[in-house]
């Protein structure tokens, strides 16, 4: 009966791995409608931002902000060849598929790629476990910030921001590209690199062929006044791809957690079957052992 | 009817407030200016304060905003309020905390990156182990 009992252990083993995968499949599945709440109320404020700006952009064509890329999309015709910057989002906890390797290997590419071309590569990461990854690499991390939980603050995220900001501003790095996963649904997260700085023009066609001219009046100049927006503008971009990261974390464990729950299950019944069997042989071997007992009598 | 106009209280992290209001007074960097519907387009900058915003029935509500900007249209009104307390010096701080944190991280690497590696590794032997464990299997039947 030996046998019989090591599968019984094991089964009760299994059995305790699929409860907590389970639990861990529940949680997830409401902490992403939490995130995937955030993500929405985060939208009004950069919808809000992006059509000011457009505004003041058009309005005042004569001011022009090192933020933004001129219409012709040149950005590196004034002879600024510096590094290259990558925010990089990432979560704080592991368990959830192949979420952050398929980042960070689209990362890794885009890395080689532009080491080849001979540009430099600054990064800044943003979650534990795009530190320990990129931690390898000779690249230099500029910035970071993990332990965020659930309910990220921007608080937490302007330093991050603002290192990179101050590199591009001082010129050493001539654009920023940001790394994030973004949620496309439950089951597809979709691993995006955008570039944040200088921002691409936006192709708003309503507000370029907008006929009348008007002008807000400025309270204190137009200009302090779209620094101030462009700041913050990208800051809520930077926050919203957080936001989104989470919602792709939740959902990535979630369905991780779900396929580990069904393999236990499978493992189970594939256990069950073994001890079934080897509680039969060990029967079979008994009543044989007696009946020759019996026979030699 | 008093005549109203739509305000939107919005910062980066939540939509505060949505609703109608037929005056507003919120704190300027200049000082204190009030709203009223079919105001010229505008765009001011607000300091750390109070909004009042007063709807057609003369009912008051007050939100705190620690800054940001105002955007003011004839019939519609937004502020895009910041999410945090902001000062050039608060973020340079904030900035050299994230550089300082990065440089920890990868000065003592060793322990917790180490552990990554070597889980990585512990995955990747457990993986080959089960190519392998099935392969026999089907050598077998």
């Amino acid at each position: 009966m030996s046998g019989a009992k090591e599968i019984r252990t094991q089964i009760k083993s299994v059995n305790n791995t699929q409860k907590i995968t389970t639990a861990m499949e529940m949680v997830a599945a409401s902490k992403m409608r939490g995130a995937q709440q955030r993500m929405r109320q985060a939208q009004p404020y950069a919808e809000k931002m992006r059509q000011v700006i457009g505004h003041l952009a058009q309005a005042n064509p004569d001011y022009s902000h090192p933020f933004l890329q001129r219409g012709d999309g040149n950005a590196s015709s004034d002879g600024k060849s510096g590094a290259v910057g990558y925010i990089i989002i990432s979560s704080d906890r592991g368990l959830c598929g192949g979420l952050n390797n398929n980042l960070f290997r689209g990362v890794l590419r885009e890395l080689m790629a532009h080491r080849k071309a001979g540009e430099e590569a600054r990064l800044c990461t943003v979650g534990s476990k795009a530190i320990q990854f990129f931690s390898r690499l000779s690249a230099p991390i500029i910035g970071e910030v993990s332990q965020l939980g659930d309910t990220p603050r921007l608080q937490d995220l302007i330093g991050t921001i603002r290192v990179m900001m101050d590199q591009f501003e001082a010129g050493e790095i001539s654009r920023v590209l940001l790394c994030y996963n973004r949620f496309v649904n439950t089951m597809t997260q979709a691993p995006t690199m955008e570039q944040l700085l200088p921002l691409p023009p936006s192709d708003e066609p309503e507000l370029v062929e907008r006929g009348h001219t008007w002008d807000y009046i400025y309270e204190p100049s137009a200009e302090e006044a779209l620094s101030l927006l462009l700041e913050r503008y990208l800051e809520s971009l930077v926050y919203q791809a957080v936001v989104e990261n989470i919602a792709c974390e939740q959902a990535a464990r979630m369905v991780a957690m779900k396929s580990a729950s069904d393999n236990a299950g499978k493992l189970i019944d594939e256990l069950n079957l073994a001890y079934n069997k080897a509680r039969q042989a060990a029967i079979t071997t008994e009543l044989s052992e007696i009946v020759a007992g019996a026979e030699a009598v | 009817m008093a005549m109203t106009m739509h305000i939107d209280i919005v910062s980066a992290e939540e939509s505060i407030h949505s609703g109608t209001a037929s005056f507003i007074i919120a704190r300027a960097t200049g000082g204190e200016v009030g709203i009223y519907p079919r105001h010229l387009p505008m765009l001011v900058q607000l300091q750390a304060g109070e909004v009042t915003v007063r709807d057609e029935f003369d009912n008051e509500q007050f939100y705190y905003v620690s800054g940001g900007t105002m955007e003011v249209q004839p019939h519609v009104v937004t502020i895009l309020a910041d999410a945090a307390v902001r000062a050039k010096d608060i973020d340079e701080a904030a900035a050299e905390d994230a550089r300082r944190r990065a440089e920890e991280a990868l000065a003592n690497r060793t322990s917790e990156v180490d552990y990554a590696r070597a889980q990585a590794e512990l995955i990747e032997a457990a993986a080959q182990l089960r190519t392998i464990q099935k392969l026999r299997k089907n050598a077998r039947s």
